[in-house]
């Protein structure tokens, strides 16, 4: 395992060795130390590695990831695992506003709350969230899925296209064109997929489907295939 | 951007240190807004007397003889103590308006920073680290104070632009954002007679809180209807003498982490402002919500007179 005192080495040298790791590395576990709230932190990875942060993140930590697994034991700032395309990031505890934004495929697990604006323009990410989401969350969303075992802020998915949203708890409101869905056995199937990926205590029949109206975009149903 | 911070001590053994933590809080924050920097704190009080904090850009001149000639003026013993650009004035508390008045005047150099029992403001254009070292913020004590660096968006960089704003008795307020409706409730605050000195946004907001307080509202009450009554992005951190509060507008894109332990309530723009403070291993840190108003008192039972939340 290679530790890395982020404090000590500086922010510029630990991205560039955990850039310079390719898919045949040796080197596939890492140990940043002493994070103390800094931005950028792990960001652009792209090798099966997995990375343990030890301590609370600053601005977007382990955005742009593909392949990595970046395990944040803290909790995250704003942008955390914003564009990812693949891997894995975890959050032990809170992520700030924007986590998984724009996100287009991996997985993002926060164990704790994530705050506004989460999953913004997400497009094929699955983030799924241990506790409450705030305000604006999924914002624009036009793929992947959003688990939330909490309680969902104001505004849920407002102007989505083909995102789906799994909520257990209460929604404050939905964003405009944004509706309750039936839980048909397929979405059954996918949720318990992702709440076993989301290492969850939950059922998937607690839960309640939310998704695009479909009336403020140009939805042909002969394209459903392509989302 | 701008970077805010704040901390409030519940344990009085820290008061010792509340300049040096409050320092390195705000110096942190320097790559947030390094145009100008800004400290309130809340100091010790004596008896029958008020401080008034002014600022000069030459003291040597305006300083030497300024604790005598504004004695003489009201008839009574003003002590002063002078850091830097800015002097601390020792008042009787009841003179604090004919003090006000009388350097509006005949001193046009000077400008107040603050005034009130027991609060001090120092601010300059610059870098947190060099204003901090000027006014030798690490070594000042307190029960809490809130600090300020500024990235300016709506109004000019200059002393008077820096924050924090302090608009009335002891009171003060830092702000990240930027108000829109700041010209339309500047003018409507004036005709209601408080006094604002600059064409800054967030004067306007600090002015707004001390309206509304003077109209017998509570630090929380104030803070409550501003969701109401300001337009524009905010995360408001403000200062009473005995009271400590924050709030953001409801959209929230201005970022503030919190940190609670049994010493302590310390705000941060980010969490790095946080983490040199003791005990924050393991503190309540989290992320306060949007248009929802948080306060802390030293007064266990406040008083509508004292204006506490």
């Amino acid at each position: 395992m290679q530790t890395f005192d982020l404090e000590a080495e500086g922010l510029r040298k630990l991205n560039a060795q955990l850039h310079a790791q390719s898919a045949d590395t040796n080197q596939t576990v890492w140990d940043i130390i002493n994070p103390k709230g800094s931005h950028a932190i792990a960001v652009g990875l792209d090798a099966p590695i997995e990375v343990n942060v030890r301590g609370s993140t600053g601005y977007y930590c382990a955005g742009m990831n593909k392949q990595a697994t970046v395990h944040i034991h803290g909790s995250a700032g704003p942008g955390t695992a914003e564009n990812m395309m693949s891997g894995k990031v975890i959050v032990e505890g809170d992520a700030s506003q924007y986590a998984g934004a724009t996100g287009h495929g991996g997985t993002l697990i926060i164990k704790g709350n994530a705050s506004s604006r989460c999953g913004i323009s997400m497009k094929g990410i699955d983030i799924i969230v241990h506790g409450n989401i705030g305000h604006m969350s999924a914002f624009m969303a036009q793929s992947g899925n959003i688990v939330v075992l909490g309680d969902a802020g104001d505004a849920l998915g407002d102007s989505c296209y083909e995102a789906r949203f799994f909520v257990r708890g209460s929604v404050k409101s939905l964003g405009a064109d944004c509706i309750e869905k039936e839980m048909r056995p397929e979405h059954i199937a996918m949720l318990e997929e992702l709440l076993k990926r989301g290492e969850c205590d939950a059922k998937p029949e607690e839960f309640k489907r939310y998704g695009s109206a479909r009336k403020l975009y140009n939805f042909d149903v002969d394209n459903a295939g392509a989302y | 951007m701008c970077g805010i911070v704040g901390l409030f001590l519940k344990n009085p053994s820290l008061e010792a240190q509340l300049g040096a933590l409050l320092t390195d809080m705000l110096i942190t924050m320097t790559d947030r807004g390094p145009d100008s920097a800004g400290i309130a704190i809340y100091g010790d009080e004596h008896d029958g007397r008020a401080k008034l904090t002014v600022q000069s850009d030459t003291p040597d001149v305006d300083f030497a003889t300024l604790a005598d000639t504004l004695g003489s003026a009201i008839g009574a013993s003003v002590d002063i103590s002078v850091k830097d650009t800015h002097a601390v004035l020792s008042v009787p508390g009841n003179q604090l308006a004919v003090l006000r008045e009388e350097l509006s005047e005949n001193y046009p150099t000077i400008r107040i920073m603050s005034r009130g029992e027991c609060l001090e403001i120092y601010k300059e254009v610059g870098l947190p680290k060099d204003v901090a070292a000027r006014f030798e913020l690490s070594a000042m004590t307190g029960s809490h104070g809130i600090g300020h660096t500024r990235m300016a968006t709506e109004s000019a960089v200059t002393t008077m632009g820096a924050h924090p704003f302090n608009t009335g008795l002891d009171q003060c307020l830092v702000h990240n954002g930027s108000l829109s409706n700041h010209n339309s409730l500047r003018r409507k605050l004036r005709r209601e007679g408080i006094h604002i000195e600059t064409e800054n946004d967030t004067e306007v907001g600090a002015a707004y809180l001390t309206w509304r307080m003077q109209h017998g509202a509570t630090l929380g009450e104030a803070l409550q209807s501003s969701l109401d009554d300001l337009d524009g992005f905010f995360t408001f951190v403000v200062g009473t003498k005995d009271g400590f509060g924050v709030v953001r507008d409801p959209i929230a894109c201005k970022p503030a982490v919190m940190a609670e332990t049994e010493d302590y309530v310390a705000f941060g723009s980010e969490y790095r402002a946080l983490v040199n403070l003791p005990g924050i291993e393991t503190a309540r840190v989290w992320e306060p919500e949007p248009a929802t108003v948080y306060f802390w008192s030293h007064n266990s039972a406040p008083t509508s007179i004292e204006k506490a939340a």
